[in-house]
């Protein structure tokens, strides 16, 4: 079972119906039992990073996501589901992430006009190191990205695929049980739904039903 | 590097496709279900969905469609059409949307689009911006007939106002394009930028139904005046519409409805074109 996290933001739907589409049983919970029963979790998040963080702590669910992180257990982040593992950002002024994975959160200020913001639309993903949720992903795939802050980075060790957009930003980080995308893959068709089997194919046993 | 985004269009009344000609004379073409599958098997970038339905008791239908959408295309998906609380966005969202587009209710209280991107994310609040040039728009008014658009707060924010003494320039409509507002639509789109909308759907309702080519001055001018995405729509009856729409025009994306739903062409033979010409397409 994947706990899909519950914590009022984002689509939910999406996500939960694109890992039903390749064959993972899904619950969306905002009950921290179920999450620690979860074989595999994944915490969505659209929308102000300050909100998303605010939402988690007022759910209660910020220490059910930190002992899912520090799990063995697969953790999937999705969009500011990805940001808030990091150490902060720097959206309406400073405010503090999860901290789980180092680096921060910073907005795109293209100097090229031309480039619009938010990055919106299908842009390419550069592997960078191949994690198991990569397998059978070709290089500068297309996936489906929304979002007007990015994260950096100094631990290369972390960054699994890479995406030129004003910089060449983190579209995707990996260390060990956890994996997070800038994009989203439940909106990236047949790339999005591949990364989602892949990673729904870590989860090993059946775990308790919730 | 970011492709430039091809969207279908589904104007949708009552649960089912239709299309109009000018927002006039509709056609009954299909379940709305049905053709997003379609289109999310031909690759197209994402999927709008503009519902008409006038009468408030039809109104849930919308969900319906949006939910079962959902559950099947795994491709982004815009809703606009009656739009006018936070509780609307809220519902089509949690139906499935990944963007809600307003129009009206944005005209009639700009703080709305503020209001709904706080509470979700600039990220998905598209403002619609219905459009006419100037000269056409002067003509359809010299009689003085029709209903004023005009909001209430107009005299309070004059630079957002046309000139009344210049035929420059375009003045953004409401209610499907019948009622003129006096509002200058490229300060309009810089102002809704400013009060956190994440993209503009730009249609120009001198185009709309004419298969003529998008409004490339129109378009042109608001892409480069706002800093985030434009859409451009109106008026495409071929590629190469979309093709100038996204170079001459600078959208970011263009939208288009008949020509796609018609098989006049598919999104793949578009995307072809648009790629042997030099534009970045997801292929």
């Amino acid at each position: 079972m994947i706990a899909v996290v519950d914590y009022g933001v984002g689509n939910l739907r999406s996500v939960s119906k694109a890992l039903e589409k390749v064959g993972a049983e899904v619950c969306v919970t905002s009950d921290p039992g179920e999450i620690s029963a979860a074989d595999a979790v994944v915490l969505p998040g659209v929308g102000a990073f300050a909100h998303c963080m605010d939402n988690l702590r007022s759910a209660g669910l910020e220490n059910s996501v930190r002992e899912a992180a520090a799990s063995r257990r697969p953790f999937l982040g999705i969009c500011v589901g990805m940001q808030i593992l990091f150490e902060e950002s720097d959206e309406f002024g400073r405010v503090e992430g999860l901290g789980i994975l180092p680096g921060r959160v910073r907005r795109f200020e293209p100097k090229d006009h031309a480039l619009k913001v938010p990055h919106m639309g299908w842009n390419e993903i550069f592997v960078r190191r191949r994690a198991p949720h990569l397998a059978g992903i070709d290089e500068a795939a297309r996936v489906y990205f929304v979002h007007s802050y990015y994260v950096e980075t100094n631990d290369a060790s972390i960054v699994a695929t890479t995406t030129p957009y004003c910089v060449d930003f983190v579209s995707s980080a990996w260390r060990g049980n956890i994996f997070a995308t800038q994009f989203h893959p439940e909106k990236s068709q047949a790339t999005g739904l591949k990364i989602l089997a892949n990673f729904a194919a870590l989860v090993k046993g059946s775990g308790a039903a919730c | 590097m970011l492709a430039k985004r091809i969207i279908p269009c589904l104007d949708v009344k009552d649960g089912r496709v239709v299309k109009g000609v000018n927002f006039i004379g509709l056609r009954d073409a299909g379940d709305p279900v049905q053709c997003a599958a379609r289109y999310d098997q031909e690759g197209a970038d994402e999927l709008t969905f503009l519902d008409i339905t006038a009468s408030h008791e039809k109104r849930g239908i919308i969900l319906e469609v949006v939910r079962r959408t959902a559950e099947q295309a795994f491709m982004p998906l815009t809703v606009g059409g009656g739009v006018r609380k936070v509780e609307d966005v809220r519902t089509l969202l949690k139906a499935g949307a990944d963007k809600v587009s307003i129009n009206t209710a944005a005209v009639a209280d700009p703080d709305f689009v503020a209001a709904a991107a706080r509470a979700f994310g600039a990220q998905c609040i598209v403002v619609a911006v219905d459009a006419r040039n100037r000269a056409a728009s002067l003509e359809l008014t010299a009689d003085g007939g029709g209903v004023s658009g005009r909001p209430a707060w107009a005299d309070t924010y004059p630079e957002l106002l046309v000139d009344p003494a210049d035929s420059k320039g375009w003045e953004i409509y409401t209610h499907g394009g019948r009622r003129p507002t006096g509002i200058d639509a490229v300060k309009w789109a810089r102002r809704m930028e400013e009060l956190g909308c994440g993209e503009i759907l730009l249609t120009s309702m001198d185009r709309d139904g004419t298969k003529a080519g998008y409004d490339l001055d129109l378009t042109c001018a608001v892409a480069e005046a706002v800093g985030i995405p434009v859409i451009a729509s109106g008026g495409v009856g071929s590629p190469e519409h979309m093709l100038t729409g996204l170079t001459e025009g600078k959208a970011d994306a263009v939208l288009a409805a008949s020509i796609f739903h018609y098989g006049e062409y598919t999104i793949t033979e578009v995307k072809r074109y648009l790629a042997e010409r030099g534009v970045c397409v997801r292929e």
